[in-house]
């Protein structure tokens, strides 16, 4: 079994661990570091018998965790600061909207940059408004400020000059290259006010963001964590009409499919309780996903080079048409530093 | 991995695992006089090949681990145990959380702790190996660790790293591991603390005097006020931002309570007199 396998096995199944010896351990604490999942792992096992040594370790990654949550919500506080002034929605997305909300989603959860999402037409005011707040560009690149500019879905990433951290602001949650297009509007439209002049999306297009992100958008990198945050919102919405809604959401942003393979694969990896209907039957290809999910050993290595590959390739074609693919990897190819 | 070894210095203990036996080699040997460790690790390090054909064809160490610097180049097989050594202080660097850390050396006599505090070339390690050699305990010459409950130093005494003139100044003392030439810090070789610092480990000291030392300078000494010593510590601190509120009220109390000072210095000789003068 690969030490990834294990670690779905004790996420799901906190009992599990119980059978773990100090190999094992090991194992299962370097990959889960490599997964950006050792927080949420230590939330998991709390109170749990644990190996002498092991408690220290993930009393730590539990501080880390808190940190993180921590100083993400100052964040979020630093642009609601700055954004306030225009009147315009300003909704938290990923990570910092999980803790905002006090979602199970975010509990141990890694944090990195500050991902938000505003209406198209107010980026530039946005943009403006960081700008003034101390928040600057991160890449000087013409090629890449232009590339993002003309068909990402976001800003080019700025960081704050004072405190180094960096924020995402999104129009949408697919690249404008993708075949998926989303209704912005609508996920706008839908957002749930926190009271402070911030929203998170609402339950079911939170469902939807994390799908799109995990396998429309990505070579499925961290994976394993963007799957735990399906299956923590999925168990999480508490509405008996769930199934109904999330099937109206992800049809009304063209991701139906993509929404459905998300609920096999955490239902299969994690034990997600979903909808059959929703989900649909197994699909042989299911298996692809699951093999590339589990890619990683006891060292928090990557392995099986050649799924990654595929993946990697996958995550391009999802992202842009033919001619324009070739002529982006020509232009990064051509701008490639010797040696790399 | 094909090769591993583990092992622990004061209260963090390293998986580090490679591609190739010679590093792994060189590091049970530098730490054979170490307690064994068969516990769960706190860090995991691996040294494995830059590219596939790297293991054999000019081997390439390539740094990974459960921290890492995406900008770390990799290294000559000939350096990895050099590459070792620096992925290990970047476990504790950007991972650890138990303690403050400062990059500083640090030895104590009778129970309290002199912490030397300076960037690379300020010669903290030369100074830390020749008060080691005069009878103070090693504590450690790259990282002091303090503690947020106490506000001790916590041994952390790896091997002392030294390098180009400084391995000549100290030839003649302790046991030291492989010499490495031509790295791109110059030539490095490993000074093995002596088996009474090994053994107290895990005992903390008291701090009791902090210098900022400098070399290349005419002697002089001067008092570091609070504010000053305190600006200073944060940013010769890899976690005092991570450690959030612990790691603010560990410093303010760390330079409250120990008198701090910038000494320069010429050469050894004159440090080492300064220090004496300071220690009083």
């Amino acid at each position: 079994m690969s030490a990834a396998a294990t670690l779905v096995r004790v996420l799901r199944d906190p009992g599990a661990a119980a059978t773990l010896d100090v190999a094992g351990w090991t194992g299962l604490i370097a990959c889960a570091r490599a997964e950006q999942l050792l927080g949420t792992l230590a939330w998991r096992v709390d109170g749990l018998a644990l190996p002498a040594g092991v408690a220290p370790i993930l009393a730590d990654a539990r501080d880390a965790a808190e940190a993180a949550r921590r100083g993400a919500l100052w964040e979020a506080e630093m642009a609601r600061r700055a954004l306030v002034p225009l009147g315009v929605p300003a909704i938290l997305l990923k990570g910092t909207a999980f803790v905002a909300a006090g979602l199970a989603a975010g509990q141990g959860r890694a944090i990195g940059d500050l991902d938000l999402l505003v209406p198209r037409d107010a980026m530039a005011a946005v943009e403006t408004a960081l700008i003034d707040a101390g928040w600057e560009w991160v890449k000087p690149d013409p090629y890449d400020d232009a590339y993002y500019r003309r068909w990402m879905h976001e800003l080019p990433p700025m960081i704050h000059r004072e405190r180094d951290r960096m924020i995402d602001v999104h129009h949408t949650i697919l690249p404008l290259t993708a075949r998926r297009r989303p209704d912005a509007g609508a996920l706008i439209a839908a957002a749930q006010p926190l009271g402070n002049g911030l929203s998170v999306l609402h339950p079911a297009d939170m469902i939807v963001h994390a799908a799109a992100h995990l396998l429309a958008d990505g070579d499925l990198a961290g994976g394993l964590r963007n799957l735990w945050d399906i299956d923590r919102l999925v168990r999480e919405w508490d509405d008996p009409d769930a199934a109904a809604v999330l099937r109206r959401h992800a049809a009304a942003h063209n991701l139906a499919d993509t929404v459905a393979l998300a609920l096999r694969l955490s239902h299969r990896l994690y034990g997600t309780p979903v909808d059959p209907a929703l989900a649909g039957a197994a699909r042989p290809s299911d298996g692809w996903f699951v093999r590339r999910l589990l890619a990683r050993d006891g060292w928090g290595r990557p392995t099986r080079p050649a799924t990654r590959l595929a993946f990697y390739v996958r995550s391009h074609w999802l992202r842009m048409p033919p001619a324009m693919l070739a002529r982006h990897l020509w232009i990064k190819w051509l701008r490639k530093p010797p040696g790399a | 991995m094909r090769h591993s070894v583990t092992v622990r210095v004061g209260p963090a203990a390293f998986r580090v695992g490679a591609d190739w036996r010679s590093p792994i080699e060189q590091l049970r040997d530098l730490y054979r006089d170490y307690p064994a460790f068969g516990g769960v690790p706190d860090f995991t390090v691996s040294l494995s090949a830059a590219r596939p054909w790297r293991r054999w064809i000019r081997p390439s160490v390539a740094i990974g681990g459960d921290f890492t610097l995406p900008e770390a180049a990799p290294l000559p097989l000939a350096h990895g145990l050099l590459a070792a050594e620096m992925a290990m202080n970047l476990q504790m660097a950007l991972g650890w959380r138990r303690h403050l850390l400062l990059h500083a050396a640090t030895v104590e006599r009778d129970g309290r702790a002199l912490i030397l505090c300076g960037e690379s070339g300020a010669g903290k390690s030369t100074l830390a190996a020749m008060l080691h050699r005069t009878g103070w305990r090693l504590l450690g010459d790259e990282f002091a660790l303090i503690d947020p409950a106490t506000g001790d130093v916590h041994p952390f005494p790896r091997p002392i790293s030294l390098k180009n003139s400084s391995v000549a100044l100290l030839r003649d003392h302790g046991r030291w591991g492989s010499l490495l030439t031509g790295t791109p810090k110059g030539d490095i070789r490993h000074l093995i603390p002596d088996p009474a610092s090994i053994a107290a480990m895990t005992r903390p000291a008291v701090p009791a005097l902090l210098l900022f030392p400098r070399f290349g300078f005419d002697a002089a000494a001067r008092e570091v006020g609070g504010s000053e010593g305190f600006v200073r510590l944060t940013t010769a601190s890899t976690n005092y931002t991570g450690l959030g509120e612990a790691g603010f009220r560990t410093l303010t109390r760390l330079v409250h309570h120990v008198p701090m000072a910038a000494i320069d210095y010429p050469d050894t000789d004159v440090a080492l007199t300064l220090i004496e003068e300071l220690w009083r």
